[in-house]
């Protein structure tokens, strides 16, 4: 007898399960969708979102903190020393540049969006924008080349190094010669010696530019 | 009929066009339903389906038939080549072939058989050799486990459905589909459901039974499409895609326009059976020829929603409790309703 009644209670149990679903399904058909078209529509970020970097070349002192603070070395930056004389500029922060900053490239593909970069950074230059959508085709694309210095502001900064250290040198040397030509008569004086050779100013092989530093930045 | 006929003179043209009429409305009708039952699944998932390509998606069947046409057709070297080919035409074949008969108005039918719902039930039957021939062609071992289970769904499945046949035509007194509307032509009190044309008393008691041969067909149709949640032949977690796994490009294109029209062929029987086929629910009003084309298509429609609707809703059965529904529940109701049928068109 339970047989007989189980076989009947199935059939009905059946309809019955498939009713509720069909209603569910029907009721879902007129709910409200949850998706999002994506491409066109896009979900709000929140507000400390860490996405792609941006970086504010203007304010760089060139301290190379970031480079250091990096987990993976993305940062790639070549400095030079500029001559005292030289006026940089300032930072918006008020910091006076004293370096030039002659590459700075962040290989964005390999960032994993750490954020360490941006706190050490004295000028707050680093930021971390909501920018999510950079996809490349070329992986080398991925390479942002920050650096605003163009090859021959390069070569005229290398070039005004250079005679600053050489200004430098021929300063010291001239002083190493007074003070020797001083020294000289002095020792003249006391005995009759030959006078010393004076020093050749320091030796500073003039860089080869850099091929890849500087091209130009990329839009953002 | 009489319109083409008084418009064409030479006998063959006239065959060809008689022929490919059909045709005519299968094509957009799959793009139709193609983009319906995309859409009606995404929305009871909370999605929105295509959106991009034209007016809420509406161009994107097309961009899929396109994209199935410029595929790459591949035959597998170890396939047997002459039947890899032609079973999807025999599927597509067998599906056709019973369209003849199906009454799309007053005015046309391709053909108005005597014997029109058995050949009907006959010729849809081609459709499971073509199954079969595609699965054992194919060579692949997913390929004939889903043409073997199909082939024992679709044979298990068409007896209950041909018993619930057998109790209309019991109720009608003719095969002919073209009679059998008309016969339900008078109002929505006179479709079948409703106990057709007979005496108020017998039609009253005619109704519970009717109404549980409805059902039995509206399944078991469900399992001769192969559709969800009678999907086993293609159950894509077990067995890749069944019987069409090895089939791509064109010929994937064939299997899957055969299975839409197969879904409207045995939607249209429903209707033709149950719902007065082309006949208007208000009986003179709204009919003629151009009305009956609507009421049909548009009755029909209807059940491939319900088809759609229910396959979006259901889990698929396993092979055994398959078995089970369609034997052990399904054809003894069947029986039991055609014979209690019977007693009460004697009495
Ligand atoms: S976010 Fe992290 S990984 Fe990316 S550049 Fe900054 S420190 Fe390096
Ligand atoms: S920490 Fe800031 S200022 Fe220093 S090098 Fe990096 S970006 Fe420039």
């Amino acid at each position: 007898m339970t047989a007989f009644t189980n076989y009947f209670s199935d059939v009905y149990r059946t309809f019955r399960s498939v009713a509720i679903g069909m209603s569910v399904t029907m009721r879902q058909m007129f709910a409200p969708v949850v998706t999002l078209q994506y491409p066109n529509v896009k979900k709000a970020m929140p507000e400390r979102v860490r996405n792609r970097l941006y970086m504010n070349f203007d304010d760089c002192i060139g301290c190379e903190l970031c480079a250091k603070a990096c987990p993976v070395d993305c940062i790639d930056i070549e400095v030079m020393k500029a001559p005292p004389t030289e006026n940089l500029g300032e930072t918006s922060t008020g910091q006076k540049k004293r370096i030039y900053v002659t590459k700075f490239d962040i290989d964005i593909a390999k960032c994993c969006y750490c954020g360490l970069c941006v706190y050490p950074c004295p000028t707050e230059c680093l930021k971390m924008t909501d920018v999510y959508e950079f996809s490349e085709f070329d992986r080398n694309n991925l390479i942002y080349n920050f650096g605003t210095m163009t090859p021959m502001e390069i070569e005229v900064a290398k070039g005004k190094v250079k005679q600053n250290e050489e200004e430098q040198a021929a300063k010291k040397a001239v002083a190493a010669a007074q003070a020797a030509a001083a020294k000289a008569t002095a020792a003249a004086q006391a005995a009759a010696t030959p006078a010393p050779v004076p020093p050749s100013p320091a030796v500073l092989a003039p860089q080869p530019p850099d091929k890849d530093a500087q091209t130009p930045p990329k839009a953002e | 009929m009489e319109f083409i006929t008084s418009a064409l003179e030479n006998q063959i043209l006239l065959t060809v066009l008689n022929a490919a009429l059909p045709l005519l409305f299968i094509l957009p009708y799959a793009l139709v339903t193609i983009y319906i039952e995309m859409k009606m699944a995404a929305h009871m998932q909370n999605r929105l389906a295509y959106m991009q390509t034209g007016y809420h998606g509406t161009l994107q069947p097309f961009a899929d038939i396109v994209k199935l046409l410029q595929k790459e057709d591949i035959i597998p070297t170890a396939a047997d080549k002459f039947l890899f080919i032609l079973a999807p035409y025999l599927v597509f074949v067998g599906t056709y072939a019973s369209f003849a008969v199906l009454p799309f108005s007053s005015a046309y039918a391709g053909s108005e058989l005597d014997l029109g719902i058995f050949y009907l039930v006959a010729a849809s039957s081609l459709v499971v050799v073509g199954i079969l021939m595609a699965g054992w062609a194919s060579n692949n071992k997913w390929s004939l486990f889903g043409a073997l289970r199909s082939a024992a769904q679709i044979v298990s499945y068409e007896i209950p459905a041909a018993l619930a046949i057998l109790g209309v035509v019991m109720i009608a007194g003719t095969m002919n589909l073209q009679t059998l509307t008309s016969l339900q032509s008078g109002g929505i009190h006179e479709w079948i459901i409703f106990g057709g044309t007979l005496p108020l008393g017998h039609k009253l008691a005619l109704i519970p039974f009717i109404v549980v041969l409805f059902v039995i067909y509206l399944i078991s149709s469900m399992a001769e499409v192969n559709r969800t949640p009678f999907d086993i032949p293609e159950a894509e977690s077990e067995l890749v895609q069944g019987y069409n796994t090895e089939y791509s490009g064109m010929k994937f294109a064939i299997f899957y326009l055969a299975e839409y029209a197969n879904l409207f062929l045995v939607s249209a029987v429903a209707v033709v059976l149950f719902f007065g086929g082309w006949a208007s629910p208000f009986g003179e009003l709204m009919s003629g020829p151009l009305w009956g084309t609507f009421w049909f298509v548009t009755k029909g429609m209807l059940f491939v929603c319900l088809n759609i609707w229910l396959r979006w809703t259901l889990p698929r059965m396993r092979v055994d409790q398959l078995m089970y529904v369609s034997w052990k529940v399904m054809t003894p109701f069947a029986l039991l309703c055609v014979i209690v049928i019977g007693f009460i068109l004697v009495l």
